[in-house]
């Protein structure tokens, strides 16, 4: 069973109905018990990263994901929820991350062309750059959706999979158990899904 | 690199899709769920959902469509029409849209598109603009093209985009339904304004005009249609592949 962690952040209607696409059960929760119980975690998150780590913190799940993932549970985060796994963000000010994995969120204001929009919208190939059992069942080049305006940064060793927008920006990131996704994968059509499967067969 | 996107719209009136030319003249073409799951296995980038009924029974019609359609569509959802307050926006996000397109709930409500954008980012909200020329200049039309605003296009447009609306779908009434190619004049006009992604809407028939608007204007971000791909006029596999050949980036799904 895969627990979809529900700290009050984003719409988690596409994220279930992905899961169910798959013949996977999947629950959205906020229940510690539930949590504990789950084969694996999905950390979702759209909006600001400040207020979603706030959340973490204040509903005392950020506690609970630690100790799961410190217990060898594997754990997804897809976009804000990847952008969470770090130590900080740089998003208007400075805010204290999980911590999971070494790197900072940075806004692509200013680190990219100016000639290029931002917020980042739209389809990208996927660039791999190392194995991982995400990408066992989809191809390098494959095309995924991304939405966002600041991305992960000094975290060379933990990328798996980049997109070209001006510079390579950080598609993907994985160390042990711990896994986060850039893009949406529950919007990002078949090579999406194929990712969430391989996420709750293979690892 | 980015790929340029390829949206179909579907307008949806008491359950079933319809297509008007101008504005006027509905047709029933299909199933919006059976609809939005073809184009999703033919390749299109995003779909946009808008609801152009009048009557309560038919939103709440509308909104059921649209569960059921995000239910088995892997790709982002736009959702329009009849959208004047949060509370609408809240309605569509909860039966899994992603984004919100707004025209004349913003008309109304110049607050909407800031309040919107507060609460939901500035990457959900979605200007859509309906522009036809009125003596040589671009004007903002609402109420689904019937009335003039009195409003300038472009100032209208980067006053949205300033309130925090994250892309702009541009609707030339003059080439839409015409088939004679996109407007191009308006459109270069937007992307000069506006720093976000700008979508370009009105006028395709056929897949040159789709190559002559993203070569022409390569920072168009996106094309609409509707008709031109309901009856099969341009097939999604082919204008990719077509794109592609032309050095257009394209998302080309492989099988």
């Amino acid at each position: 069973m895969i627990a979809i962690i529900d700290y009050g952040v984003g719409n988690l209607f596409s994220l279930k109905s992905s899961f169910a696409a798959i013949g996977e059960e999947a629950f959205a929760t906020g229940d510690p018990d539930i949590i504990r119980k789950a084969d694996k975690l999905i950390l979702p998150g759209v909006g600001a990263f400040e207020d979603a780590s706030l959340k973490l913190k204040e509903s005392g799940m950020a506690g609970i994901i630690k100790e799961e993932v410190s217990s060898g549970k594997p754990l997804l985060g897809i976009c804000l929820g990847m952008q969470l796994l770090f130590e900080k963000s740089l998003e208007y000010g400075e805010h204290e991350g999980l911590g999971l994995i070494k790197g900072v969120v940075k806004p692509m204001e200013g680190l990219i062309s100016p000639e290029l929009k931002v917020p980042h919208i739209g389809w990208n190939p996927l660039i791999i750059k190392k194995e991982h059992p995400l990408f066992s069942r989809i191809n390098n080049g494959d095309c995924v959706y991304f939405v966002h305006s600041f991305f992960a940064d000094e975290c060379e060793e933990a990328v798996i999979a980049t997109a070209e927008y001006d510079k390579e920006l950080t598609a993907a990131v994985a160390k042990d158990n711990v896994c986060g996704c850039q893009f949406h994968p529950e919007k990002s059509g078949d090579v999406g899904l194929n990712i969430l499967r391989a996420f709750c067969k293979e690892m | 690199m980015i790929t340029k996107r390829i949206i179909p719209c579907l307008d949806v009136r008491d359950g079933r899709v319809v297509k008007g030319v101008n504005f006027e003249g509905l047709r029933d073409v299909a199933s919006p769920v059976d609809l939005a799951k073809y184009y999703s296995d033919e390749g299109a980038d995003e779909l946009v959902f808008y609801d152009i009924t009048a009557s309560a029974e038919g939103r709440a019609l509308f909104t059921d469509i649209l569960t059921e359609a995000a239910k088995n569509v892997f790709i982002p959802l736009t959702v329009g029409g009849g959208i004047n307050s949060v509370a609408d926006f809240d309605r569509v996000l909860k039966c899994g849209a992603d984004k919100v397109s707004v025209n004349s709930g913003a008309i109304k409500d110049p607050d909407l598109v800031g309040k919107a954008a507060r609460l939901y980012g500035d990457q959900c909200v979605v200007l859509s603009a309906d522009i036809k020329r009125v003596e040589g200049k671009f004007m903002i039309f609402a109420k689904g093209g019937r009335e003039n605003t009195g409003l300038e296009a472009i100032e209208w447009i980067k006053r949205c985009v300033g309130n925090g609306a994250g892309e702009v779908v541009v609707n030339s009434m003059d080439t839409d339904g015409v088939k004679q190619g996109f407007d191009l004049e308006l459109l270069g006009k937007v992307c000069d304004a506006v720093s976000v992604p700008v979508i370009a809407s009105g006028g395709a028939g056929c897949t040159e005009d789709f190559i002559k608007l993203f070569k022409t204007l390569p920072k168009v971000d996106a094309g609409l249609a509707a008709s031109v791909f309901h009856f099969g006029e341009i097939k999604i596999p082919e204008l990719k592949a077509a794109m592609a050949e032309n050095g257009i980036p394209a998302r080309l799904l492989k099988k």
